[in-house]
């Protein structure tokens, strides 16, 4: 117990700095499944087909894989910017989460009963002001459980990129606290869960929360 | 208004319209009856192109029915559409229901659609119901606020799609009433349905379907006292049993 809290400041650096690269990457992913959740169900067949590559590639590869290509794979590319591991870390759970933001938003807008599109259109909506009046507001209330569970997956995969040495993240404490300063690993992990913990824990009571605010009756 | 000539249209291997030729003038209630899988819904949803067709052609306010797109969008606004199922936006109360049209499609102002509005739903008797959400309402309530819905646009035509057959039988008098004022304010209908009463009060023109064909297109006296074909005296004998 004496571990957690004399060196409470690090791991509560280290919870912001989870927290930080979370809200990044959970904005980046949910934009980036909305939109390729729509390319899946668009006339365009272009758009499906880049929908389905990026759900097969990024949904069938280890999280590990994608971070390790995007933090070894870019500098090969010649690209390079600063807190570089950071932002790549970030772009690789964005790249992986979208996959499955994707899946859950199809299925979403499949859940919407054909019905409502034809009422959109017999109205006189343009196909963009269907989905985006009609379609996408009741596609979106439904999948808010789903969605929830792979926002929570997500904090917890965010671990890997503290394990690349992104320091100031809540995982990168571990190796912090025991290799550096030669702290036994058991308290430091249970320090670490419970921060994990802190993050998951509220946001999915909010999930509930808002699950309940945004229901529709049927 | 809407003149439809030589439209064919199939499902895979079912040919469901076969050279079907239509014509509903300006002004005039056009219903269409026959049995379940005749095509009648089929034709009503090729007007406003909910339904592709295959060959022929279509003709709306003099224009032939453009292909998907904004020009499309554009017919299908003067066009209304009633819907078995209702299809209300499940997600909007009644009054956003029939306010959206007129504000996203026709770039109306807020205040004066939601006048509009109103003034719709006191015609179809529902005005009190304004700020619920669809499932809130009885299923009559709902098809007369589809057809406020519908009417917001000022649509040139309505067409309706079954709109009694998923509702309570004490339901479909009240939608049948908003209908047959619809008509008598000189409303261009083309009417699918099953009621023999709504034919018989408010029609100018039955037209019998069976198998994808216009099988006979005469007034309601003369083609429920004299129907000519065997097979409209068949499905007649059936649905006048009772």
């Amino acid at each position: 117990m004496n571990v957690i809290i004399d060196n409470i400041d690090l791991f509560w650096d280290g919870l912001l700095g989870t927290l930080m690269i979370c809200a990044y990457a959970a904005v980046g992913s949910l934009v980036l499944g909305v939109v390729l959740g729509i390319f899946r169900v668009s006339p365009v067949p272009p758009l499906r087909w880049i929908g389905q590559a990026w759900v097969t590639v990024f949904r069938n590869c280890p999280l590990t894989v994608v971070l390790f290509f995007c933090a070894f794979g870019l500098p090969e590319l010649g690209v390079d910017f600063p807190d570089f591991y950071l932002w790549v870390g970030i772009l690789g759970l964005v790249l992986y989460t979208s996959a499955f933001v994707c899946e859950a938003v199809r299925s979403g807008i499949n859940a919407v009963q054909p019905g409502q599109a034809e009422a959109a259109r017999a109205i006189g909506l343009t196909f963009t002001q269907s989905l985006g009046l009609i379609i996408l507001p009741q596609a979106l209330r439904t999948v808010v459980p789903p969605l929830g569970s792979v926002l929570i997956a997500m904090v917890k995969n965010s671990a890997l990129v503290g394990a690349f040495g992104v320091g100031g993240e809540l995982f990168a404490t571990v190796d912090t606290l025991t290799s550096a300063r030669g702290l036994p690993l058991i308290p430091v992990l249970v320090g670490v869960a419970i921060g994990y913990l802190i993050i998951t824990l509220p946001a999915g009571a909010l999930l509930g929360l808002l699950e309940r605010k945004v229901a529709i009756a049927r | 208004m809407i003149h439809m000539t030589g439209v064919n249209k199939h499902f895979g291997p079912l040919h469901v319209l076969r050279d079907v030729e239509l014509t509903v003038p300006t002004g005039q209630v056009v219903v269409v009856i026959g049995p379940s899988g005749s095509g009648k819904s089929t034709l009503c949803r090729t007007i406003n192109r909910l339904e592709s067709i295959d060959s022929g052609r279509i003709e709306v306010d003099g224009k032939p029915l453009p292909a998907e797109g904004r020009e499309l969008a554009r017919l299908r606004a003067d066009v209304g559409m009633v819907f078995q199922s209702f299809n209300l936006f499940a997600h909007k109360t009644i009054l956003e229901n029939v306010t959206l049209g007129p504000v996203k499609v026709r770039g109306m102002k807020a205040d004066e659609a939601r006048k509009l509005g109103m003034e719709l739903l006191e015609r179809v008797g529902i005005a009190n119901q304004a700020d619920k959400h669809p499932a809130q309402l009885s299923g009559g309530q709902q098809q007369r606020a589809a057809i406020a819905r519908a009417l917001a646009m000022k649509p040139k035509v309505m067409l309706f799609d079954e709109p009694t057959s998923a509702l309570d039988p004490e339901m479909i008098t009240e939608v049948l009433d908003v209908m047959i004022s619809l008509a008598k304010d000189g409303m261009t209908m083309l009417v699918v349905t099953h009621e023999m009463g709504f034919a018989r009060r408010a029609a100018d023109r039955v037209v019998f379907m069976a198998d994808g064909q216009v099988v006979e297109d005469a007034t309601p006296e003369s083609f429920f006292q004299n129907p000519e074909s065997d097979r409209a005296k068949d499905f007649l004998s059936k649905i006048l049993a009772h």
